[in-house]
């Protein structure tokens, strides 16, 4: 595909350095009027450090960046767009209680006589420009109506109109079912043709394999290497993988020591499913989950983001409510209608999305640590018994080997792997029999990763009952004993870790063939409910 | 400000984190020179006490009021609420409501301060529930529910008077408005001991830990076992039992109790809080800061009339320095963060 065409963008020798952390090192990679770029790595390969220094966010500590010929260094995202790059973010940026229309002209609205604007034109070249996303929506319609897929549509419409050279696309495919992913795919090629370049970030192998022209692989914030087609034809998945995991994966994910016999079944799940929110109809929901989980194990559940693993645990949790099916604990049937019932059941849960759901970042370490358990460190009046408090907490400290200057410092101060630890410190302070942790080591450095993967080995060698959630599959064949796989909303398999590998899990995980395999009609039905 | 110098060769940060402890404080004290450098009589002890005893009426309601901004709330009805628990406590003083028209003070006739009182601060706390059962339950944001609170309690408080005042309580009511302890005015003590019983709440109990987790982060604190909607409750029961105790207060000290009573009064209790450095978004603030936020206000005010400041003036001023101290809080932490 990039024959002759001049280099658009060109990334020399880039590097990141953040308060004593390399988060990219030395990166090259190009790109070409009319062509797909995949980047892919693993989750804190340094991709969105990368995204950061090309859309405005942040200037690299060195290297150059060439765009168009002339040297690009944005002062601002705004400051990126106006030179020709535009970045379209997982969490859109549209604004909802606005028209299509609006959204695409903010800022710019056209104006006829007397300054006003001139709700006409806008009308009319909005309408031209999100026929060539292939969108025939009314363009006043305010976005709030539109689906997560057609509202891509709209940014990526919106930076068709800004004259963009480049568009960055960060995981656009995550919130999409497979009919709204091929028709981004088949606009993706449109764009292509229309000279174009785009940079397509993505998880996802397979789609990256379908339409990317060459891929850019970092890991751990080095290049790991360029891809390109064979003959025209697609990159095959094990190459990629191959780069992406790289050698150093098996040090990385070194299956830690010291593994527990499983125990008695503690925690069983039958039959679960959620509501569909009306407020939230393009959400996920649980469809049948069957679910066991054993004293002394640790169970993976690996699954594409959309797949119902957050949903399964904030169920289980007693965050969201339950439609149907059971929980047994200890062989008693529970009913948490919160997480207070939950956790005084016994169950904890270490959330995905720990600066929204996990950390109380205006406050220090201790109220942090002891959130969860004021009743253990409190009086008969009511006081809190500081000293017991603190003793606690400076057990755990070692324990996990949480770096920190003292107990009154504020977490926002610690590192994502140590404010991981205090959270998983949390919920040690109540000796929980399950506990559920989502993405541990999402926004967690690659070295607090292998010590957080040493603390759940120890849990469940306690005889706690561990589930971890992760879209990391190096990680969940590394820590797991057993393997569930999750897709929307049902469980598609099960089985040992010993016999699982990336391939047979990301089938599992991501592909339609098997939901025909092991689905009904049924299954379709559902799918056509959620459009 | 010799301490912050001394710490000042560790770095500007380490001042302004100081600063940020203390701004408020030094503020307060920079104040009070000024006023003493124009009349030196302002420092006069009289007029000092004078001062806590204008301060403690809103006082008291600000440091309910701290509780509900620490979870990122707000209670605009507390003016309102303050008038109506008046009433109450007047009607019960009186011995019912046909005695009000009796201006006689002997007490014969009444139920005695301690059922006024209680009957303020009931009324009062019961009141704040039902405004916090409407913000959790019926998720009406809590600047509308406590809007609505506003006029529904002032509509209230003109039923039940008639629009008038109730006046002449007996002598052992008065004196919780009026009297002295020493050279202390007793309003002053009781907002000196509800002070620091707050600050204890917030700072040594269970349920202070609580009140700052919802705020610092409500979806959190649920994650984490609290029982978020009970807190916020609990805080507006408090915000009402604190402006019924101040009903009590101010219907003894003016010896009447006004349907006209408080108006305004919730800007004054928000600005002090705020003044104090207590976060509007949540999880940040302190009983201390709010302390001396009213001291401010009340310094404020009664250094710039006893300089013949029209109170036209004053409000602009009070006003102004709302907005700057609220900006200089907040370049004070953009210097901590960086």
């Amino acid at each position: 595909m990039a024959e002759a065409a001049p280099v658009l963008l060109a990334v020399e020798g880039v590097t990141k350095h953040f308060a004593g952390v390399t988060a990219l090192s030395d990166v090259s990679l190009d790109i070409h009027p009319g062509e797909i770029l995949g980047l892919l790595g693993e989750n804190g390969a340094g991709k969105s450090t990368l995204l950061k220094i090309l859309s405005g966010v942040m200037p690299p500590s060195s290297g150059r960046i060439i765009f168009d010929g002339a040297d690009y260094a944005p002062s601002s995202p705004q400051d990126a767009k106006r030179l020709g790059i535009v970045t379209i973010y997982q969490e859109l940026s549209l604004i909802p209680t606005l028209t299509v229309a609006e959204n695409i002209f903010i800022g710019r609205a056209p104006v006829g006589p007397f300054g006003l604007v001139s709700w006409k034109r806008m009308e009319r070249d909005s309408r031209d420009i999100i026929a060539r996303v292939g969108l025939s929506i009314d363009p006043m319609t305010p976005v709030s109506a539109l689906s997560v897929a057609e509202q891509q549509l709209v940014e990526i419409a919106r930076a068709l109109s800004l004259k963009s050279r480049l568009i960055i696309m960060d995981e656009p495919t995550s919130a999409l079912t497979e009919t709204e992913v091929q028709r981004l795919l088949s606009i993706m090629g449109r764009l292509r043709q229309d000279k174009v370049a785009i940079m397509f970030v993505t998880h996802r192998l397979e789609e990256a394999s379908a339409i990317c022209d060459r891929m850019t692989v970092l890991r751990d914030g080095r290049l790991a290497g360029h891809l390109d087609r064979d003959k025209g034809r697609p990159i095959q998945l094990p190459r990629i993988i191959e780069k992406m995991v790289g050698r150093a994966a098996s040090e990385l994910y070194a299956r830690p020591s010291q593994r527990a016999v499983a125990g008695d079944v503690v925690l069983s799940v039958r039959g679960l499913r959620t509501v569909r929110d009306p407020e939230a109809p393009h959400a996920i929901v649980l469809d049948g989950v069957d679910i066991d989980l054993k004293a002394g194990e640790i169970l993976g559940v690996a699954g594409l983001v959309g797949s119902g693993r957050t949903e399964l645990a904030r169920a289980i949790f007693g965050a969201d409510r339950i439609a149907a099916g059971t929980i047994t604990l200890d062989g008693k049937q529970i009913a948490p209608a919160s997480p207070a019932d939950a956790i005084a059941l016994g169950i904890g849960l270490v959330p995905e999305d720990r600066k929204h759901q996990a950390i109380f970042a205006a406050l220090g370490i201790l109220p942090n640590f002891s959130v969860a358990s004021l009743g253990t460190f409190s009086n008969g009046f009511g006081f809190m018994a500081e000293r017991r408090e603190r003793d606690a907490l400076s057990g755990f400290r070692k324990m996990l080997s949480i770096r920190m200057a003292s107990a009154e410092q504020a977490i926002e101060g610690l590192s994502g792997g140590n404010q991981q630890k205090v959270i998983l410190a949390r919920w040690l302070a109540r000796d929980p029999k399950v506990l559920i942790v989502d993405e541990p080591t999402r926004g967690v450095d690659v070295g607090a990763k292998a010590e957080v993967h040493q603390i759940l080995v120890q849990l469940a060698a306690r005889g706690i009952a561990v589930m971890m959630i992760s879209s990391e599959l190096p990680e969940v064949l590394a820590v797991s004993d057993r393997i569930v796989t999750m897709r929307r909303g049902r469980i598609t398999g099960e089985m040992p870790a010993v016999e699982a590998n990336e391939e047979k899990l990301m089938e599992l995980m991501a592909l339609d063939k098997q939901d025909a395999l092991g689905q009904d009609a049924l299954g379709q039905d559902a799918e056509d409910q959620a459009r | 400000m010799s301490i912050a110098e001394e710490q000042g060769q560790r770095g500007g940060a380490t001042i302004a984190r100081l600063l940020m402890s203390f701004g408020p404080l030094l503020f307060l004290a920079a104040l009070v020179v000024v006023f003493t450098v124009l009349k030196p009589s302002f420092i006069d002890p009289i007029n000092l006490f004078n001062i806590t005893r204008q301060i403690s009426i809103t006082g008291l309601i600000a440091l309910g009021m701290t509780f509900v901004i620490l979870t990122a709330g707000i209670d605009l009805s507390v003016g309102s609420l303050l008038a109506f628990c008046g009433m109450v406590a007047a009607v019960v003083a009186k011995g019912g409501a046909a005695n009000t028209l009796s201006l006689s003070t002997s007490g014969t006739q009444g139920y005695g301060w301690f059922a006024a009182l209680l009957a303020a601060v009931i009324v009062g706390a019961a009141a704040g529930g039902v405004q916090g059962l409407a913000i959790t339950r019926l998720k009406v944001p809590p600047f509308v529910v406590t809007l609505g609170g506003l006029t529904v309690f002032r509509g209230l408080t003109l039923t039940i008077s008639n629009g008038g005042p109730i006046s002449g309580f007996d002598a052992s009511m008065r004196w919780f408005g009026t009297g002295l302890i020493g050279p202390v005015p007793v309003p002053a003590i009781i907002f000196a001991i509800a002070a620091i019983l707050c600050h204890i709440v917030l700072r040594y109990t269970r349920y202070g830990r609580a009140v700052y987790a919802v705020g610092g982060n409500a979806e959190a604190a649920r994650l984490s076992g609290l029982r978020v909607d009970r807190i916020l409750v609990s805080v507006y029961v408090i915000v009402g039992f604190f402006a019924g105790l101040a009903a009590f207060v101010l219907s003894a000290r003016l010896n009447s109790s006004e349907a006209v009573a408080g108006i305004g009064y919730e800007l004054t209790v928000i600005s002090a809080v705020v003044i104090g450095g207590t976060s509007l978004f949540g999880g940040i603030g302190s009983v201390g800061g709010t302390v001396v936020g009213a001291a401010l206000i009340g310094v404020l005010q009664n250094g710039l009339q006893f300089n013949n400041v029209s109170s036209y003036t004053q409000s602009i001023v009070i006003g102004l320095i709302l907005i700057l101290a609220v900006a200089f809080d907040r370049w004070l932490k953009s210097r901590v963060r960086r």
